[in-house]
């Protein structure tokens, strides 16, 4: 511990974010300083790297009007985020600055924003149905309490609606709501004034942290760190359930890139850092479930895949941690199909121990099998329909085109409507004997 | 040897210590964060932490601790749970609650339990290193404990001991320890190895049957995200014919490992009987664990199997996935400012690799018994696609390789083996093997099932273009062949009693096939007409329909 504040004034060189001090006593890694401007403005920032008594510094803000004269101060600390429960109901900016006009709460205490992993052995299975009313999601990719299932969009579809959708639809099996925390990362104002609707309408609570495109690209890499620091100090210290939605991590990705970039480190794929896979687990890997503890944080992330490819980066390393993903089709939505949930790519690897029994419904993964089969059929027949015609198929193919066309215009599509499980079901039931495909 | 911080740059650290050795371990900061040297100045070194280091400050301590990074070998290391520095996670988490603080030194080892030692050898008896002194029951294993150096016995009693105290004395007054500490990055030493001559039942028939694996050898199996890798590995490590397996969770999902730890408490070895979890070691370094320990995992879990396998057990070790390790690797790399090649890898990621496998083999060991240590690894190639350096450098090392195949996937066919490019390198000898033991027709069967899913690929581009209907009767009856084949033999639930296939299971299933096939083949010729055929094959598959139903999405 330092007695005093040390305040330095010996800048060598500023390159965009970064800044070089040179004669620095006793620097940490990872301390925040706060860089005062020429015109009396103050952004903090973060010690990158030390080399004797040399220390960079990437400033969290924007650097433009800084002189080498400003004075940097040292603070001994690593980053922390206040929290509280007083946090439910604010919204705040990405260096966790309320934007409500609100006064800042008092924090219970500090915790450190990167978190710690959660030790392997004290994770509790997840396997609690969350219901999102979507059929879709809920009968055939059923998310569970503690899972972290990413939405992979493309540029034009409706994922903020179905992210919205979910937001005011899901419920606990065992009854409750969650406590929502919502992490805004590069959205435009319009997207943005959408979800704060949406968000205002809720009855449970939420805390929302919101970095728009026009805000410094550093707070888009705090804002869903503060967001998962607070959605873990809300579940495993107050005991709440925490659905965190993060919108949208491509924008997240891209301002890891321009960061690294500027820091001058190696570029791996399509220019982004070799260190993607690490930093994205850092931050999906912080939902789960605790044994012994009641709350838990579940987390739906929406990718947008630049130029719809799945194979892209960020979906691809993505996919490799989440558990699972809802992959949106252009195809559904040009036929009107909302939500446009492609089931066929979509997967919820945890769904297994959600459902049946005791979960939602006996017959749940019967029932969740048959139609992904039928459909699944169905789909590879369209190919056959392309090349030899509808008339050249067999009867019972031309009927499992059918039902393929049926599944998507009367299962998947909803509209704004909400399903209860036992509805989705009795609706994947209905269509299955109306199609006499009751069996394998 | 002390000194102190003089610089921080992510997980790198420099001390501005003379006299370390290169890979010597060294404890930074108040916290005693631990790291290894990876280079090293006359009047300083770099010090890469196992740690977040995050809030260490330069002028902070530093003190070198003399050894390498090491794990301690005794009698108690089987069924727990590490992190990648061997640091026991159930231990961990009663001292630091359910959240991975660091910063903090636990043996994995309980040196409070006693154990009864049983010695092989009396006073007087000359030893070298290597030597079985007696051993200790490890649950359903006779643990063996073996001489550290060479020497002359001079006290060595039967009893109860903890591993605090020494079981006895050399003849010049040396303690005689069963505990041992190991460098993790050296090989354990062994008389000589063997060659790979029998075969490790998975009990996958894609496996099994297609491309067998060797006692010893090394497979490697690929796929993109959604593959299976992991519910492959995992049912391996259930039902894989060997005494003991080390299950290394390396830089994956923490929930899967909150998932098999639950399982494999409840289940039973099918070979043994006895509890999963008895005859595992689990090594789990999830994700957002740091990534120097990660790199370092790998090596503290083979170290281990390499420990048991010198008491002459048979040993697997699963690590899913090997591109974390890489990954790992390269970040290592990078913060090193070392020279990139291909895709940001350090050049030395083949040459690592293939140390790392060569580690594997069935060997004599100094102690006289025969042991094995097999590898199966599984790859995580970016966007699915083969040719990236990781899958490649291991192709090259590899005894088998099985493709994981994102279509097969997709078509919910599990194990999603691509029976095509799949390859396995112990087949010759293990086809002699099988032949004998199980069913003489064994390597026939395998050739003519090979035959038939080949001639339906080809089949099936015609198909595509007349459709099936416009196929001769004798070719439609091979596609519905393959078909069964593809469904009934190839893919396996695991999530059913058919998750676990042995050997006589495997042929008899196969032969029933093919079987019906020929009988088929011949009621064609007599002019039967193809419906009837295969209408009496319906009804018979009726029971294996139904058991399809319910695989759906289960497997993935």
């Amino acid at each position: 511990m330092r007695l005093a504040e040390h305040i330095y004034r010996t800048t060598s060189s500023i390159r965009g974010p970064l800044l070089f001090l040179e004669r620095v006593f006793s620097a940490r890694s990872g301390e925040v300083v706060r860089i005062n401007f020429p015109d009396g403005s103050v952004t903090d920032g973060e010690v990158l790297k030390i080399d004797g008594r040399t220390v960079l510094i990437q400033a969290y803000g924007e650097t433009r009007g800084l002189d080498l004269d400003a004075t940097v101060a040292f603070t001994d600390a690593v980053k922390q985020a206040p929290l509280s429960a007083d946090l439910i109901g604010r919204v705040f900016n990405g260096s966790f600055l309320p934007i409500d006009g609100l006064p800042m709460f008092i924090p219970e205490r500090w915790g450190p924003v990167t978190g710690f992993p959660i030790n392997p052995v004290a994770r509790a299975r997840p396997e609690e149905f969350i219901e999102t009313g979507c059929s879709a999601i809920d009968g055939l990719n059923t998310l569970v309490k503690g899972q972290k299932l990413p939405i992979f969009s493309c540029a034009g579809l409706p994922s903020r609606e179905l992210a919205a959708g979910i937001l005011r639809n899901a419920r606990l099996a065992a009854g409750g709501e969650f406590v929502v925390v919502f992490v805004a990362l590069g959205l435009t104002h319009h997207d943005y004034s959408y979800y704060m609707a949406v968000l205002e309408e809720m009855k449970s609570g939420f805390v929302a942290f919101v970095n728009r495109a026009h805000e410094p690209v550093v707070e888009r890499l705090l804002a869903p760190r503060f967001g998962l620091a607070a959605a873990e100090y809300l579940a495993f210290e107050m005991g709440m359930d925490v659905l965190v939605v993060v919108t949208d991590m491509t924008n997240y990705c891209d301002a890891l890139r321009e960061v690294s970039t500027a820091r001058e480190e190696l570029p791996g794929r399509r220019g982004y850092p070799g260190y993607l896979y690490s930093d994205l687990a850092s931050i999906y890997e912080r939902a789960g479930r605790i044994t012994g503890l009641s709350g838990s944080v579940t987390m739906l992330p929406v990718v947008t895949m630049p130029e719809d490819d799945i194979t892209h980066p960020i979906p691809d390393l993505t996919g490799y941690i989440t558990e699972g993903q809802l992959v949106l089709s252009r195809e559904l939505h040009q036929k009107g199909v909302f939500p446009p949930v492609d089931v066929l790519p979509s997967l919820s690897r945890l769904m297994q121990r959600g459902i049946g029994a005791g979960h939602t419904r006996e017959d749940h993964r019967r029932v969740a099998n048959l139609l992904y089969k039928h459909y699944a059929k169905g789909r590879e027949l369209r190919r056959l329909e392309a090349i030899v015609g509808r008339e050249g198929m067999l009867e019972s193919d031309r009927q499992l085109l059918d039902f393929a066309d049926t599944f998507e215009r009367e299962f998947v599509h909803q509209g704004e409507a909400r399903r209860e499980i036992g509805q989705t079901l009795d609706t994947g039931i209905a269509l299955l004997q109306r199609f006499d495909l009751e069996t394998a | 040897m002390t000194g102190q911080i003089i610089g921080i740059a992510g997980a790198t650290v420099t001390v501005d210590m003379a006299g370390l050795k290169l890979y010597e371990r060294v404890q930074v900061g108040h916290a005693g964060f631990t790291g290894e040297v990876v280079r090293l100045d006359r009047e300083r070194a770099v010090v890469q932490v196992y740690e977040d280091t995050r809030g260490l400050g330069v002028g902070e301590p530093a003190r070198g601790l003399g050894m390498p990074l090491t794990v301690q070998l005794g009698p108690g290391l089987l069924a727990g749970m590490y992190d990648g520095l061997q640091r026991p996670l159930e231990r961990w988490r009663a001292a630091q609650g359910p959240f991975i603080k660091g910063g903090i030194e636990l043996s994995p080892l309980d040196f409070a339990r006693r154990w009864r030692f049983f010695p092989l050898l009396r006073e007087g008896a000359e030893v070298v290193a290597g030597t079985v002194l007696g051993h200790v029951e490890e649950g359903p294993f006779r643990h063996l404990i073996s001489a550290a150096a060479a020497g002359k016995i001079g006290r060595l009693p039967e009893g109860e001991f903890t591993l605090a105290e020494p079981l006895g004395t050399f003849a010049d007054g040396g303690e005689i320890l069963a505990v041992q500490q190991w460098p993790v990055r050296r090989p354990r030493p062994y008389r000589k190895k063997l060659p790979a001559s029998q075969p490790l039942i998975t009990g996958q028939r894609a496996i099994d049957f297609l491309f067998p694996l060797a006692r010893g050898g090394t497979a490697i199996f690929p796929g993109g995200f959604g593959t299976g890798k992991t519910i492959l590995e995992q049912a391996i490590a259930k039902f894989a014919d060997v005494d003991l397996v080390v299950y290394v969770g390396c830089g994956e999902r923490g929930n899967e490992m909150a998932e098999l730890l639950e399982e494999f408490r409840t289940l039973t070895d099918p070979w043994r009987g006895a509890g999963l979890m008895v005859r595992t070691m689990v090594v789990v370094n999830t994700s957002n664990m740091p990534v120097a320990a990660r790199e370092a995992s790998i090596y503290t879990a083979v170290t281990m199997a390499e420990y048991y396998r010198d008491m002459g057990f048979h040993v697997l070790l699963l690590a899913d996935s090997l591109s974390r390790w890489a990954e790992a690797l390269r970040e290592i790399s990078s913060s090193l400012e070392e020279m990139p090649g291909e895709e940001g890898y350090p050049t030395y990621l083949a040459s690592r690799l293939a140390g790392f496998m060569e580690r594997a083999g069935v060997v004599e060991t100094l102690g006289g018994q025969t042991g094995s240590l097999s590898m199966i690894l599984s790859v995580s190639p970016p966007g699915g696609d083969f040719t990236e350096p990781v899958t490649q450098a291991c192709l090259r090392t590899a005894g088998a390789f099985f493709m994981l195949d994102t279509s097969l996937a997709h078509s919910r066919h599990f194990p999603a083996i691509n029976w095509f490019q799949s390859y396995s390198l112990y087949e010759k000898e293990l086809t002699g093997h099988f032949n004998e033991k199980v069913d003489p027709r064994w390597g026939e069967l395998c050739r003519r099932c090979r035959e038939v899913l080949q001639k339906e690929e080809a089949l099936r581009e015609v198909a595509e273009i007349v459709g099936v209907e416009g196929l001769q009767d004798a070719d439609r009856l091979l596609m519905k062949v393959a078909e069964r084949i593809r469904e009934d033999f190839l893919a396996q639930n695991a999530y059913t009693e058919d998750a676990f296939s042995p050997p006589d299971k495997t042929v008899a299933l196969i032969a029933g096939i093919l079987d019906f096939y020929d009988q088929a083949v011949a009621r064609l010729k007599t002019g039967a007409l193809l419906d009837e055929v295969l209408k009496g094959e319906t009804k018979a598959n009726n029971k294996d329909g139904q058991d399809r139903q319910d695989e759906g999405k289960a497997e993935t």
